[in-house]
């Protein structure tokens, strides 16, 4: 069946059964491909998108569930990579194999939009849910405070 | 030599202009192609760095340094550089480009890559294992770019007719010296191209005040801007008209086989076109894959649901009577009894029998799977010319072989396109998931993508051996170490190569076991027979990790039963300044060491003890902490790198572990590429500390009891080491340059369980923690 979504400011139609987890119908049938699948079971942030501005696992939502919403990807936060958080991601060269980044940084836009001014606990309880095997945990927290404008 | 810095991630690019020097150089004429060319010599030999011999070369295909092959330059002055090496994190498909583009004068942001298929005839060993790549090719990297800046250098004095010594490669141009004027890289690039390739004597290489990039923060990674707009391309994310996508189900227990199928739920499931059977293969048979049977669909979603919803009745073999906690006795049992002598150095049971006490302590660690954030994906297009995949694996001209073989048809007509890896810390040195994609592809007759899931990675991989390190420590009347006898009893991924005989490889025996570079007379270091029961695959810092998890605790544990400081007694242990030699060592012939000469890579204990001093002096070793905290000392040389770590832990009244600093002192020669140092250990700590704390992969009837990121758990951003700070030792260029990706973790390691002892007297011997400092 068709579901109809917006997905980075387009209407789209997709040809999917109503129950596919967004993260699929992103990846196969949008070929979206910058969001990750790494758990499908909701564990480790890598398919995080944005549904009307808020950080969701998008391995975790049904498509259906999101007919009518915002839907905003890695690709869509912005084409140029200006974001705020993606400047700062580049600036200090944040990422190592690259895979769980675009999670954590769709993650990091939902923080910083919700919460301008985080501090350093409240942006450790927003991105704990993001896992880097890679281990740029030190560098992502250096990376939000920085998109955040802090020194 | 104990000169360090300390590196902090830095802002912003800030490239640093090259000061070209004039070198006095003697041009000789002559004419080719309607153009004078010059030849020159350098008159002064310091200029060149000399040849050295390094392992690379004695890989199968060895090292390819042809700058007619690695680059090329187009008209509008873009140059092309090809990585050969798989890139799943390390850098290292920045940094060698990058040391092309240094020493031939290009300018990084006009360089492109070219991820090179798996083509060892033509680019040289691919294999990506071992912490390996820049060991392996800084010097061929330096050749082939100082060849390309001769050949345009060449070209420009052809062109403007003056010799070699009038024209100089500036930042993607040659300057005419004389006249102040240049040309342009693009300009140059026909007439630079069809030069031949000139000898390595002909060679001018920079001096290292003269290197831009190379030594130096500031470079990003290639893929940066890709990565952070989603447009970096991983093993899932090639698509080819008409692709089917694949999920498999396979056995739970290695070399099970498939009694019956009842297809008929999951034919039911809207978008499953094809159940297809796998042929299975049991331990001993390299990369086959586990077998099975694959539900190929119009899409992953429709292919997941398909295999959750096949229904399957397996015939299992012996290995389902695999029970970790069993193994886990036996080893101990195991370890014993004397095993194959691999180092005897002394008399050590004699020493040992004489002794006046002895210190005696068993480490223990668990599987663990490798489990890159990306799980195993590939896609394999099957026709009737071949078999094309694209996927991230490490070894892609070892995974033409692979696959031709499994499908029996010839490897020259297998093509393995590399895709960017989302890490894989050995996963992907397996390339069973490239397998499985071609034999798909081949019987459904359309491309197919096969996607594990998490669960599969978890259940169906292979793992880090599971070992127990015993050693024994005699002690003379004056409490001093005469003896040391250290028994390793852990199943071999040769049991994945081959008839499993229950042996260690020799790669395994080096990795800090034979290589033990403590001053103690009586060394005596043995294996014991351990038969896997389940696939022993590749993991990041391999048998590293419980060589150094034992040897670094027990000096610690002696050290605190001594009453003496546990730093000043690893010092002491490790002894004087000196190079080991593998004959006074009592072997029968020279370490093994990551494939190296000890004439180039020495065993040297002065490095080592330097790291020592460093991270203890940056971590202020011996300073008051309140209850509950402490600091951990450990180092180990592995990778022919030093590592040393001080971790300072703290441990919670409920058991939490925190860490909220660690020093790290590196020493891995000449560094290339500072941040990715920088980076590869604070990486390191976090694995480490997963690997410490969380993860470990048990078995129950041969099956693996884990299944995902909830029941193996890995650290997170609330809980990591939080200030890694990374202390560089400075080396020239002469003292060669080693990897980092895998070093720091053993060290790391055995520092945090040393902390935790330190912080809350509680002594880990058996590895992962788990609920051990609950309990």
């Amino acid at each position: 069946m068709a579901v109809r979504l917006n997905v980075n400011g387009e209407d789209v139609s997709v040809d999917v059964a109503a129950e596919t987890p967004l993260l699929w119908a992103l990846r196969d049938a949008l070929r979206l491909t910058g969001t990750k699948y790494a758990c499908g079971a909701g564990l480790c942030g890598a398919c995080t998108v944005h549904v009307d501005g808020k950080a969701t696992l998008s391995c975790m939502t049904l498509v259906s569930d999101v007919a009518g919403k915002a839907v905003v990807t890695i690709e869509g936060l912005d084409p140029n990579g200006g974001h705020p958080v993606q400047v700062a991601w580049r600036s200090l060269n944040v990422p190592q194999c690259g895979y769980c980044q675009a999670g954590q940084i769709m993650q990091a836009a939902s923080l910083l939009a919700e919460n301008p001014n985080p501090s350093d606990q409240e942006i450790r309880a927003s991105m704990q849910g993001n896992i880097c095997r890679c281990g740029t945990y030190q560098r992502v927290i250096l990376a939000v405070r920085a998109a955040a404008g802090e020194p | 030599v104990s000169v360090s810095r300390e590196l902090k991630p830095e802002a912003g690019i800030s490239p640093v202009r090259a000061v070209i020097q004039n070198v006095s150089r003697r041009s000789v004429l002559k004419g080719m192609s309607g153009f004078v060319l010059a030849m020159h010599f350098s008159l002064d030999e310091t200029l060149a760095f000399p040849a050295w011999e390094h392992g690379g070369q004695g890989l199968p295909s060895g090292v390819v340094a042809d700058p007619h092959i690695f680059v090329s330059i187009a008209i509008d002055g873009t140059v092309t550089v090809v990585s050969h090496r798989a890139e799943m994190g390390t850098g290292s498909r920045t940094s060698i480009p990058m040391i092309i583009a240094d020493e031939m004068e290009a300018d990084w942001s006009r360089v492109k890559l070219l991820q090179a298929p798996g083509d060892e005839p033509r680019y040289g060993n691919q294999d990506t294992i071992g912490s390996r790549s820049i060991r392996h090719h800084i010097q061929p990297a330096r050749e082939m770019g100082a060849s390309m800046r001769y050949m345009l250098e060449q070209a420009a004095a052809a062109g403007w007719g003056v010799g070699m010594d009038e024209v100089a490669a500036s930042s993607h141009t040659v300057i005419h010296k004389s006249l102040g004027i240049s040309i342009g890289f693009g300009e140059l690039a026909q007439p630079a191209m069809t030069l031949p390739t000139p000898g390595r004597d002909a060679l001018r290489f920079k001096d290292e005040g003269e290197l831009r990039y190379v030594g130096k923060t500031g470079t990003p990674l290639y893929d940066l801007r890709d990565i952070t707009t989603g447009k970096a391309r991983y093993g899932a994310d090639v698509f080819l008209r008409g692709m089917k996508y694949a999920v498999i189900a396979r056995p739970r227990v290695v070399g099970g086989i498939v009694r019956s199928v009842v297809e008929d739920a999951a034919k039911e499931i809207p978008g499953v076109e094809t159940i297809v059977k796998i042929p299975g293969a049991g331990l001993g048979s390299k990369f086959r894959p586990l077998g099975g049977v694959a539900v190929v669909a119009s899409s992953t979603w429709a292919a997941m649901q398909g295999r959750d919803a096949l229904q399957i009745e397996w015939r299992e073999g012996r290995f389902s009577q695999y029970f970790t906690s069993v193994y886990e006795r036996q080893l101990r049992k195991t370890a014993e009894e004397p095993g194959t002598a691999v180092r005897n150095q002394g008399d050590a049971e004699a020493a040992l029998a004489g002794a006046a006490s002895v210190f005696t302590r068993e480490y223990y660690q668990a599987h663990n799977a490798a489990s890159p954030m990306e799980p195993p994906a590939a896609l394999a297009n099957f026709s009737g010319d071949g078999c094309e995949v694209w996927a991230p694996l490490q070894n892609p001209y070892g995974a033409r072989f692979d696959i031709a073989e499994f499908l029996e048809i010839d490897p020259k007509r297998v093509t393995v396109n590399v895709t960017l890896g989302g890490s894989s810390f050995g996963r992907k040195a397996n390339s069973d998931f490239a397998i499985e994609a071609a034999f798909l592809s081949r019987e459904v007759g359309a491309p197919v993508r096969v996607q594990w899931t998490r669960e599969d990675d978890i259940r169906s991989g292979d793992y880090h051996t599971t070992s127990l390190e015993r050693i024994d420590i005699g002690l003379d009347d004056t409490r001093r170490p005469i003896a040391w006898r250290h028994r390793s009893a852990a199943p071999s991924f040769l049991s994945m190569l081959g008839q499993d005989e229950g042996k260690q490889h020799p790669d395994e025996i080096g990795m800090g076991l034979e290589d033990l570079p403590f001053d103690i007379e009586n060394i005596r270091a043995e294996t014991c027979v351990a038969k896997a029961q389940t696939r022993i695959g590749r993991y990041r810092a391999m048998s590293h990790i419980p060589r150094a998890f034992a040897q670094q605790s027990i000096v610690a544990e002696l050290a605190s039963e001594l009453g003496r400081d546990q730093k000043e007694f690893l010092l002491e242990i490790i002894g004087p300044p000196r190079t080991l030699d593998w004959r006074s060592a009592g072997l029968e012939k020279s370490f093994w060491n990551h494939g190296e000469s000890t004439a180039e890579y020495p065993i040297d204990t002065a490095r080592l003890r330097n790291v020592i001093e460093i991270a203890a002096a940056k971590a202020e070793w011996g300073k008051t902490l309140p209850a509950g905290e402490g600091l951990g000392i450990a180092a180990h040389r592995s990778f022919v790198t030093y590592v040393a770590a001080v971790v300072h832990a703290h441990v919670e009244v409920d058991g939490t572990v925190r860490v909220p600093e660690a020093h790290i002192a590196v020493d891995c020669g000449y560094v290339v590429n500072p941040d990715r140092v920088l980076a590869l250990m604070q990486g390191a700590a976090v694995f480490g500390m997963t690997a410490v704390m969380h993860s470990g992969i048990t078995f129950e009837t041969g099956r693996v009891e884990q299944n995902n990121f909830n029941d193996y758990p890995m650290v997170r951003a609330d809980n990591f080491p939080e200030a890694v700070h990374v202390h560089i030792v400075e080396h020239p260029f002469s003292m060669h340059a080693t990897g980092v990706s895998e070093a720091g973790v053993p060290p790391f390691m055995a520092a945090l369980v040393n902390a935790i002892a330190n912080s809350s007297g509680k002594r880990i011997r058996n590895l992962p923690i788990g609920n051990q400092l609950t309990a």
